[in-house]
């Protein structure tokens, strides 16, 4: 599969992507949710994955986390071609989700939170040493110190910390690629910098990162690549040096952004009718764009 | 031993060993617990202290007399056995209306086996088991297949099983239980000698276990509890089991030359196997923890890969054949069963023994001490109301006002420890 023409070239050469997506489609009855999607994330990277409200991110993610397979398409892992069936098979490979709506239990301490499901045990009895030691490493790993004790209750963490522990539960099983729903929607100014700064620590830790945030802003404060999603197409995927704030958001508004983005005939046609003002919108923006890339 | 010094660098994830915490720092902890609305068990151990102390001013001969401790102990039994098996069940924010009729009903089976059909006894017990596991079974596939809400489910169970213990038993019939084994199990004391053997074995294992705990995790580089505060909590226990246990083994028979009652309960034994047993089921295995994990975030706790349904059977099953055991207590002490075996309050007693020792209704928060802690309370309310020659109408009253009493101190606290960011 080529890709289109329209969108950037591959990013980074040197480096093979971990995970490959290539014309992967999904229907939920005759609503096609994903068309043809291309999608490369790319180990001690971060890829922003960006689109607007049904442009079929969270399809996308529970597409590559099992919890929903795709109709068809490329699946290519590593170099090889995988079947994704079950979260199972995908925490295999080394794929982990942090969901948006933080899956911990409030009653439960952040160890016994970060080794949910996946305790260690000897002989039957729960390892809490083992288990205590291995999460005090990994925050401290994480470079994580605003935790007072790792044994106290989750329901008594701030935002930002908890959505640390969910992190940090992702990359306590060796896992090649996080996924990160949203990791900063709930939170206030100092605690997304906090967490922005894990998100790249993470992926200096040589991990692939999968952001997928509304928010440009922190988009483009860790991002190596965006990736965008316009009603269910690739719109582009790209290197976040290579665009600008306001091509970003044309891209996620209009599908394209001067040369970047689907064709007018990629379009879903109800669309590509009413898009006929957009593009005039996106050509006025696009000189506009272009000053602001040669002035770096 | 590296020393206190806080790691500055990023990377290298050596870290401090911290010191083991002093019995000072262990007392300061648990003072800052119970004031950040962290009560645990205090207010069931409060309430039986003063509960204690007000029917021993009230009725001083006849109620702290060893005669009536150890009977407190037997009346205490069933109720606190049911609410050991509600503790697994509210511990999902699922609720069990049933637990007392299965109790019943598993009684009857055994009842019915025992005496028509002339089994032995230990056959009889499994029958009567295997009947409560299979009442837990049904209720928990049509919670957690067909997802109706335990309430109704338990409720439908509550009449269902009414009419089953009827069917078996004959209307207003009873079934008299003759075997001596059975009659002894809530009746008789063992010898004196194995008492405080109990005692002995109780607290050596305690001792040994807490001590192996706190050696792992300081080889392990964790804090810990240093072994002075190891120590005192044993001799804690060791003092208030040995005080307990000095009583029950006193003479108190009202005529000790034709019989001779003297020594701890044998239905203790089977209270402290159920509470070590169960104990270490939900505090130190995966299944204990899954448990916890879906009574406080089931939608988590299935993303983390738990298999949410099978935890919810497992845990009505283990719920209704405790009810069972409870069941052939209720009989043991009856020498019978009848229509009314395990029906009026038993169910209300045991919920309200879990609610009163700490366990939450909304699931998540609670442990099998809190089953025995509660149970004791409500043993000596109406033991001691009883005493106090008041009718019934008043033990009810009573009972239902400490109920609200320890609902209203859960709230209390739990609205403090909101807070405090502790819940």
């Amino acid at each position: 599969m080529t890709m289109p023409s329209t969108t950037a070239a591959p990013p980074e050469r040197d480096v093979a992507p971990l995970l490959s997506l290539r014309a992967v489609n999904k229907s939920f009855g005759a609503v096609h949710v994903l068309q043809d999607v291309d999608f490369d994330v790319y180990p001690g990277q971060v890829t922003a994955l960006v689109g607007d409200n049904g442009a079929g991110k969270s399809t996308l993610i529970k597409g590559i986390a099992g919890s929903q397979t795709f109709d068809n398409g490329d699946y290519v892992f590593e170099g090889a071609p995988v079947t994704v069936h079950s979260p199972k098979d995908a925490n295999a490979l080394g794929i982990e989700v942090v969901y948006q709506d933080l899956a911990l239990c409030d009653n439960l301490d952040i160890v016994h939170n970060l080794f949910l499901g996946r305790e260690l045990t000897k002989n039957g009895v729960l390892d809490e040493a083992t288990m205590e030691r291995r999460a005090t490493e990994t925050l401290a790993g994480l470079s994580v110190r605003t935790v007072r004790s790792i044994r106290q209750q989750v329901a008594s963490l701030s935002g930002g910390q908890r959505q640390t522990v969910a992190i940090a539960r992702s990359v306590l099983w060796n896992s090649k690629l996080v996924i990160l729903d949203e990791p900063t929607a709930a939170l206030g100014v100092a605690q997304t910098e906090q967490v922005l700064k894990l998100v790249r620590r993470l992926a200096d830790r040589g991990l692939a990162v999968v952001l997928i945030s509304h928010n440009l802003n922190d988009v483009f404060a860790v991002a190596d690549h965006i990736s965008v999603l316009y009603l269910g197409r690739t719109a582009a995927q790209v290197r976040s040096k290579d665009v600008t704030y306001n091509q970003v958001v044309e891209l996620i508004t209009g599908g394209r952004s001067g040369s970047l983005g689907l064709s007018a005939e990629q379009q879903p046609e109800d669309v590509a009718a009413e898009a006929a003002d957009p593009v005039v919108t996106a050509g006025a923006g696009g000189p506009a764009t272009e000053t602001r890339e040669e002035t770096r | 031993m590296s020393t206190a010094t806080s790691p500055v660098t990023e990377g290298p994830t050596q870290l401090p060993t911290p010191e083991p915490r002093s019995l000072g720092s262990a007392v300061s902890d648990y003072l800052a617990r119970v004031r950040g609305g962290d009560v645990g068990s205090l207010p069931a151990v409060l309430g039986l202290v003063v509960l204690f102390i007000v029917f021993s001013i009230l009725r001083p001969n006849t109620f702290t007399n060893a005669f009536n401790i150890a009977n407190l102990v037997n009346q205490s039994a069933a109720v606190i056995v049911i609410a050991m098996g509600l503790v697994f069940v509210l511990l999902l924010g699922e609720i069990d209306l049933a637990a007392g009729w299965t109790a019943g009903t598993a009684a009857a089976m055994m009842g019915v086996v025992l005496t028509r059909e002339g089994w032995a006894w230990p056959l009889a017990v499994v029958v009567c088991l295997l009947t409560g596991a299979a009442v837990g079974t049904l209720i928990g596939l049509l919670v957690a297949r067909l997802g109706i809400p335990s309430f109704v489910v338990t409720l439908a169970a509550f009449l269902a099983l009414q009419g089953v213990l009827l069917k078996t038993i004959g209307e207003g019939g009873t079934i008299a239980i003759r075997d001596e084994t059975l009659l002894a199990l809530n009746n008789n004391t063992m010898p004196v000698w194995l008492g405080w053997a109990l005692f002995a074995v109780v607290v050596g294992v305690y001792a040994l276990l807490s001590l192996r705990r706190a050696a792992t995790r300081r080889a392990g580089g964790l804090q810990s509890e240093s072994t002075a505060v190891v120590l005192a909590k044993v001799a804690v226990l060791a003092v208030l089991l040995g005080i307990v246990v000095a009583y029950l083994s006193r003479e108190r028979s009202r005529n000790p030359l034709i019989s001779s009652i003297k020594g701890v309960p044998e239905v203790v034994l089977l209270l402290v196997l159920l509470f070590v047993g169960l104990n270490f089921v939900l505090a130190r295995t995966s299944f204990g923890r899954h448990v916890y994990a879906v009574g406080g975030n089931a939608e988590a706790a299935r993303r983390a890969g738990i298999n949410v349904n099978t935890i919810k059977l497992l845990c009505f099953i283990i719920g209704s054949t405790l009810a069972a055991v409870g069941g052939i207590l209720l009989a043991s002490r009856d020498n019978s069963i009848s229509p009314t075996t395990g029906g009026a309050q038993t169910l209300l007693y045991a919920v309200g023994a879990a609610v009163i020792g700490g366990t939450s209704l909304f699931g998540g928060k609670g442990k099998i001490l809190d089953a025995v802690l509660g149970g004791l309370v409500i043993g000596v309310i109406i033991n001691g109301m009883g005493l106090l020659n008041q009718p019934t109408s008043v033990v009810y009253m009573v009972t239902g006002l400490v109920l609200l009493v320890a609902a209203s101190v859960d709230a209390l606290s739990r609205r403090r420890a909101m807070a405090t960011g502790r819940v």
